[in-house]
């Protein structure tokens, strides 16, 4: 029988840039199409929720587009589910980003924006950060977790550096689920989640060069192994 | 926090060009050439910035980047004669991150908030061109420098913010292509008004200059051109037959030997992330990255 080729249903909702999304994908293997066809997500072999933008406008047009309960079937059928900066933060119960918006409610927990990340200098003075975050940060291990082996984030070594863009993090409720952390200023974040099927990350790893590219590869791999 | 490394490319037609106050460009070279090479050395973003306003024109800056996002994976902030959401869509579809306005911006500043309402505020960069007086005052300049305003700066600067705008570019046009150090003065009364992160632009002659930006000017990134793309054509022989006739290619015509980059003194991304990191400053610096790729 042929190789097939991986299928990755990229979720168009009008934010967001696809189109680096797309090209990680092609440089992974993976055959990414642009879509905000239900069937379409139904038929791939893994869902990619990426975007940017708010969440509120978000939330209303995964609504419009009558998306939200396939994505909450998605992730409840086991198939390979990745949500992606924003994309992560729609997978939360709610957000307080501009007021009270409820989530996806695939992952337990809200959104909270960064209050004052504050660093202390080497003259001693404490300086509050901007917000939005829009850096190259560190990704580590949560104390209590062992490995990233079998995750998509395998073979990459603690303090690996991601490009990250937000103004909010999710808080997700159950520390299990905590894949990585990531600190800006005095704030220590959950920079990405795993519960089983479903993963998701604050940073683009699609614009976080060869590494972040092993992210794709790596999601790959493991949707070829369920396959 | 992490201060970023961010490569100017400014791009007239097909070459990538250089200029001094903007003005007097001279073709260096092939905009991917430059960009391929900064991203395996580790810059951390990438801008673009179209010195002509040729969107749409023969080798568009759009066909630039359709081509060379599909192989650099690290954030691409194009600008340069975008003048509607239209205009940005087709930026972005070409596979830009983010997108930076200016001129467009001041003519209609309503502009910054349909676009960062559209396609999120961190895709919105706004890039002020400043121009110092004899009086002290900065004077916001549009046209890649070429046309005056009469809108203050830092005026604008609090405006941009308000308006939904997730990060600004500060050029002084002054120091811009001098090699005589950024506007700390600029830059830092700017980075210390907004809430939002600013990026120092224009002036960079050295790693030194560089360090100053962020410990005098207060900035959250920086951005260079001159520093970085003459150590990349002093390491590479260019036939300036590869280049198109149009534009000045005195510089390449130049013998290699005695090429005169004035106050500049060159550097590579790791040259100038090794700095800043002996001087406290800390930033994504992975010398073995590329092995793990």
């Amino acid at each position: 029988m042929p190789e097939t080729k991986i299928t990755a249903a990229i979720v168009d909702y009008g934010l967001g840039n696809l189109f680096s999304v797309k090209h990680a994908c092609s440089h992974a293997g993976i055959e990414g199409t642009i879509t905000s066809d239900r069937e379409k997500l139904l038929q791939s072999d893994v869902v990619i929720l990426p975007g940017v933008g708010a969440y509120r406008d978000a939330m209303a047009s995964l609504h419009k587009l009558d998306l939200v309960s396939v994505m909450q079937d998605i992730a409840a059928s086991g198939k390979p589910l990745i949500g992606i900066c924003l994309g992560m933060q729609l997978l939360m119960t709610r957000s307080y980003e501009f007021g009270n918006y409820l989530g996806l409610g695939i992952i337990d927990g809200p959104v909270v924006r960064f209050e004052e990340p504050t660093i202390t200098t080497r003259d001693g003075e404490k300086k509050t950060l901007k917000v939005p975050q829009i850096c190259w940060n560190q990704i580590y291990q949560p104390n209590g977790h062992e490995s990233w082996d079998g995750t998509p984030l395998e073979g990459l070594d603690e303090g690996t550096y991601m490009y990250f863009v937000h103004s909010y993090y999710a808080q997700p409720d159950d520390p299990a689920v905590w894949l990585t952390e990531t600190t800006y200023g005095d704030i220590t974040f959950c920079s990405s989640v795993r519960r089983d099927n479903v993963f998701a990350c604050q940073f683009h790893p699609e614009r976080s060069g060869p590494l972040g590219l092993k992210v794709y590869d790596n999601i790959a791999e493991l949707v070829a192994g369920r396959n | 926090m992490n201060i970023r490394i961010i490569p100017r490319l400014d791009i007239k037609g097909p070459n990538l060009v250089k200029g001094i106050h903007l003005e007097g460009l001279r073709v260096l070279g092939k905009p991917e050439d430059f960009a391929h090479y900064y991203y395996e050395c580790g810059a951390d973003e990438l801008i673009y910035m179209d010195a002509v306003a040729s969107l749409y024109g023969r080798n568009s800056l759009v066909d630039i980047v359709e081509r060379t996002s599909r192989e650099i994976f690290i954030p691409l902030t194009v600008g340069g004669g975008l003048r509607s959401v239209d205009d940005i869509r087709t930026v972005l579809r070409a596979g830009a991150d983010k997108v930076s306005i200016n001129t467009a911006a001041v003519a209609d500043p309503e502009l910054i908030q349909k676009a960062s309402r559209a396609f999120g505020s961190s895709t919105i960069v706004v890039s002020i061109e400043a121009i110092k007086h004899d009086d002290g005052s900065y004077e916001a300049y549009v046209d890649y420098g070429r046309e005056k305003t009469g809108v203050d700066v830092f005026e604008w600067a609090q405006r941009v913010e308000e308006l939904g705008a997730g990060e600004l570019v500060v050029t002084s046009i002054n120091q811009e292509g001098t090699g005589e150090g950024y506007d700390l003065d600029l830059t830092r009364r700017i980075a210390e008004s907004v809430s939002i992160p600013v990026i120092a632009s224009g002036g960079a002659g050295s790693v030194a200059h560089i360090y100053e930006a962020i410990s005098e000017g207060s900035a959250d990134a920086v951005s260079m051109a001159s520093v970085l793309h003459y150590n990349f054509v002093k390491q590479r022989s260019v036939s300036e037959e590869a280049f198109e006739a149009e534009g000045n290619i005195e510089f390449l015509k130049g013998k290699w030997g005695s090429l005169n980059f004035g106050k500049i003194k060159d550097a590579t991304v790791q040259e100038i992330k090794q700095y800043l990191i002996e001087n406290g400053i800390t930033c994504r610096y992975q010398p073995e990255e590329a092995a793990h790729a």
